[in-house]
C-alpha cells in the first residue's frame, strides 16, 4: 500500500508540465540516439551532464531516464532494419528481426518490438515500484562493510561472471579502478597517480572517460574497419500493424521476456545481453513454428525486445535503492545524480521522496510516450539512418569535444579525451568490455571509502569484513560468481552456441 | 597454437601499470595508525593488475584472443590528427572553432568523404551554431580565440 501512496505522490511530480517536457525531450533524444549507430544512451547522458549542470535536478534526471528507456526502443529499430545492433542488448533482436525485415515484414517486427517494450517496461517499472521500498528497508541496516561487500559483488558480476572472458572483463574493471585512484584522496589530502598535473588532482571526470571510450573509441574503431564492413538499410515495406496471428504469437514471448529481463536486471548482475539471449533461446525452443526461426520468426523479436526493456527497468532497482550501477548507462545516471550532490540509496528515498518517486512515476509516462511516438513515427526515425556516415561520426566527435571542453575548459582535458579514445579503440579491437571501466571509475572510490570507513570503525581489524552476516554472505556470493565462469567454462559461452 | 604478440604486449602494459600504481603507493604516508589509509586501494589495484597481466599473458600465449580484422591505419591517423590540431589550437589560444572545423573535416575524410573543403565549411557552421547554443543559451564557457570574440 505504501508503494501506491508514494507512487501517487510521485505522479503529481511527474505530471508537472516542466517535468513532462523533460521526459518528452528525454524519450525523443533517447530514441534518436538509439536509432543512430555509434551513439548510445550512455554516451548521450555523458554529453548532457555538463550541459544540464545548471538545470533542475529532478527534471534532468527524469530526462536521463527517458533517454535510457528511449535508447532501448530506438536500438531495436536499428537492429531490425540494418542488422547492426547499436548496443549488445539488441543483438538477439537483430537475429530474427533483420530476417523479418528482409522478408518484407519489417513493420510487424518493429510493432512487436515497440509494443513488447511497452508491456515489459510497464510491468518491470511496476516491479521496481513494489520492490524498491523493501530493498530500501533492508539497505537501511547496511553498515559500511556490507556496502563494501555489495560493491565487490557488483564488480565481479559486471565484469567477470557473464562476459565472454572473465580475464578480459576483470582487466577492464581494474583499469577503471586504477583511473578511480587518480587525484587527491579526500580522507588524507594526498594526491595519487597525479604526477603533478593540476587537471589530474581533482579526479578523472566520468564524462571525459565515457565520452572518450564511447564516442572517440567507437569512431576510431568503425573508421578503421570500414573496408571490411558494409551496412545495408532495409526499408519498411508493407503494413506496420500486426495481424491477429502476430498478436497471438507475441504476447507470451513478451511476458516470458519480462520474466527473464527484470530479475536479471534487478540483481546486481548487469547487462541486458544475458536475458535477451536466454529469451531468444527459450522462444526458439517453445515456438509452435520452429520452421520460421532462421527466416524471421516474430517470437524471436518479441521475447528478446521485452527482455531488453525489462532489464533496463530492473537495472534501476539496484541503482536507486543501493546506489549500485550495473550498466554503463546506469553508471552515467549515477554520475548525473552525483553532479547535483545526490547519492542514490536508502537515504535518498527518505530525504528526497518527491524526486525518487517522481522519477519512477515518470518512467510510466515515458513508456507511454515512447509507444505513442515510436509506432506512428517510425518512418521519421528511419530517416535518421539516412544521415551519411561521415557526417554522423564527424558530428559526434565535434559534440564530444565541445561537451568535454565546456565541462572542463583545458586542453589537457582534450588530451585525456583522445587518450581514452585510443583506449576505447584498443578495447574494442581486442574485445575487452567497456562498461566495467566506467563502473570501476565511478564505484571504485565509493567502495574504497566504505572499506576505509569499515576498517577505521574496527580500528584496522580486517575481520570486520566477514563478521557481519550480510557482508560475509555477499562476499561468498562474489567469490562464487568469480570462480563460476572459470569452473564452468561453458557458462559464458552459450552465446556462441546460440548464434 | 601461435603466440599472440599484441596480446603479450597488453600483458606487459598491465604489468607496467601494476608497477606504476605500486611505486606511486610507496610515496603515500599513513596519517593514522588505525586507518588503512590511502594505501589499501592502490595495493589491491596493483595486485589485481599484476594477476591480470599473468592471466592475459597466458591467454596470449595460448593464442585464445578473439580473431581480429585487418586494420586500416589511415582513418585512425586522420581522426587523431584532427584532434591534435584542435588541442594545439586551443592550447595556443586560437579558440575552438577553427580546430572544430578541422576535426569535422578530417573525421569525415576518415569515413571516406572526398570533399575536404566543403566539410571544412560545414564544420565551421556547426561550430558557430554550437558556440551560440552553449555560450549564449546555456551560459557555458568555451575557449575563445580571435574568431569567437567577433561573435
Amino acid at each position: 500500500m505504501e508503494a501506491f501512496l508514494s507512487l501517487a505522490s510521485g505522479l503529481s511530480v511527474a505530471i508537472e508540465p516542466m517535468n513532462m517536457l523533460f521526459a518528452l525531450i528525454g524519450v525523443l533524444l533517447g530514441t534518436a540516439v538509439g536509432v543512430l549507430p555509434g551513439i548510445g544512451p550512455a554516451l548521450t547522458v555523458a554529453l548532457l551532464l555538463p550541459i544540464t549542470f545548471k538545470l533542475d535536478p529532478a527534471g534532468s534526471i527524469i530526462m536521463f531516464a527517458g533517454i535510457y528507456y528511449g535508447g532501448m526502443y530506438g536500438g531495436s529499430t536499428t537492429a531490425i532494419l540494418i542488422n547492426t545492433p547499436g548496443e549488445s542488448a539488441s543483438m538477439a533482436t537483430a537475429l530474427e528481426g533483420n530476417l523479418m525485415a528482409k522478408a518484407g515484414r519489417g513493420g510487424p517486427a518493429l510493432a512487436t518490438a515497440a509494443i513488447g517494450s511497452f508491456v515489459a517496461g510497464t510491468i518491470a517499472t511496476l516491479g521496481l515500484t513494489f520492490l524498491a521500498p523493501y530493498l530500501v528497508d533492508i539497505a537501511v541496516s547496511f553498515g559500511p562493510e556490507d556496502y563494501f561487500a555489495l560493491m565487490v559483488v557488483a564488480f565481479v558480476t559486471v565484469s567477470a561472471t557473464f562476459g565472454d572472458s572473465p580475464v578480459r572483463g576483470l582487466t577492464s574493471l581494474f583499469i577503471g579502478l586504477l583511473l578511480g585512484l587518480v587525484g587527491i584522496d579526500i580522507l588524507s589530502g594526498q594526491s595519487r597517480l597525479s604526477f603533478g598535473v593540476p587537471e589530474l588532482y581533482d579526479n578523472i571526470e566520468v564524462t571525459t572517460l565515457a565520452v572518450g571510450l564511447f564516442a572517440v573509441g567507437e569512431a576510431l574503431y568503425v573508421a578503421s574497419r570500414r573496408h571490411v564492413h558494409e551496412e545495408k538499410l532495409e526499408s519498411v515495406r508493407g503494413s506496420l500493424w500486426m495481424t491477429k496471428e502476430d498478436w497471438k504469437r507475441s504476447w507470451k514471448p513478451w511476458l516470458r521476456g519480462t520474466a527473464f529481463g527484470f530479475p536479471i536486471g534487478a540483481l546486481p548482475a548487469g547487462g541486458a545481453e544475458i536475458p535477451t539471449f536466454l529469451s531468444y533461446a527459450t522462444e526458439k525452443r517453445l515456438t509452435k513454428h520452429p520452421e520460421d526461426f532462421g527466416h524471421g520468426a516474430i517470437e524471436g523479436v518479441a521475447g528478446p525486445e521485452a527482455a531488453n526493456n525489462a532489464s533496463a527497468a530492473g537495472t534501476l532497482v539496484p541503482l536507486l535503492t543501493l546506489g549500485l550501477p550495473t550498466s554503463a548507462t546506469a553508471a552515467m545516471m549515477l554520475a548525473g545524480f552525483q553532479q547535483y550532490g545526490l547519492n542514490p540509496g536508502p537515504l535518498l528515498f527518505a530525504e528526497k521522496p518527491d524526486l525518487v518517486w517522481g522519477l519512477i512515476a515518470s518512467l510510466f509516462i515515458a513508456n507511454i510516450m515512447l509507444l505513442v511516438l515510436n509506432l506512428p513515427l517510425v518512418g521519421l526515425w528511419v530517416k535518421l539512418l539516412a544521415i551519411p556516415q561521415p557526417w554522423l561520426y564527424a558530428g559526434i566527435l565535434v559534440f564530444a569535444t565541445m561537451g568535454t571542453i565546456a565541462a572542463n575548459p583545458s586542453p589537457v582535458e582534450l588530451v585525456m579525451l583522445a587518450v581514452f579514445g585510443v583506449l576505447g579503440f584498443l578495447m574494442r579491437r581486442f574485445d575487452f568490455p567497456i562498461a566495467p571501466v566506467v563502473v570501476g571509475l565511478i564505484l571504485g572510490p565509493v567502495a574504497e571509502s566504505q572499506l576505509r570507513r569499515a576498517l577505521s570503525i574496527s580500528l584496522g581489524d580486517p575481520v570486520v569484513l566477514v563478521q557481519s552476516p550480510i557482508s560475509a554472505t555477499l562476499l561468498v556470493i562474489a567469490l562464487i560468481a568469480l570462480v563460476a565462469p572459470f569452473a564452468l567454462k561453458g557458462l559464458g559461452r552459450f552465446k556462441a552456441t546460440e548464434d | 597454437m601461435h603466440i599472440d604478440i599484441a596480446g603479450l604486449a597488453i600483458a606487459l602494459i598491465l604489468l607496467a601499470l601494476a608497477g606504476l600504481v605500486w611505486w606511486d603507493m610507496t610515496k603515500l604516508q599513513l596519517l593514522s595508525p588505525y586507518d588503512v589509509g590511502p594505501k589499501a586501494m592502490p595495493v589491491i589495484v596493483s595486485a589485481g593488475l599484476a594477476l591480470l597481466a599473468i592471466g592475459n599473458g597466458i591467454s596470449a600465449y595460448r593464442g585464445d584472443l578473439p580473431p581480429r580484422d585487418s586494420l586500416d591505419w589511415k582513418p585512425i591517423i586522420l581522426i587523431l590528427g584532427g584532434l591534435a590540431c584542435l588541442i594545439t589550437l586551443i592550447a595556443l589560444g586560437g579558440g575552438f572553432m577553427i580546430g572544430t572545423a578541422i576535426l569535422f573535416a578530417t573525421t569525415s575524410a576518415a569515413f571516406g568523404r572526398r570533399a575536404f573543403l566543403i566539410d571544412l565549411v560545414i564544420g565551421a557552421v556547426i561550430a558557430v551554431v554550437v558556440y551560440l547554443l552553449f555560450a549564449k543559451l546555456l551560459a557555458l564557457s568555451l575557449p575563445a580565440g580571435p574568431l569567437e570574440n567577433l561573435l
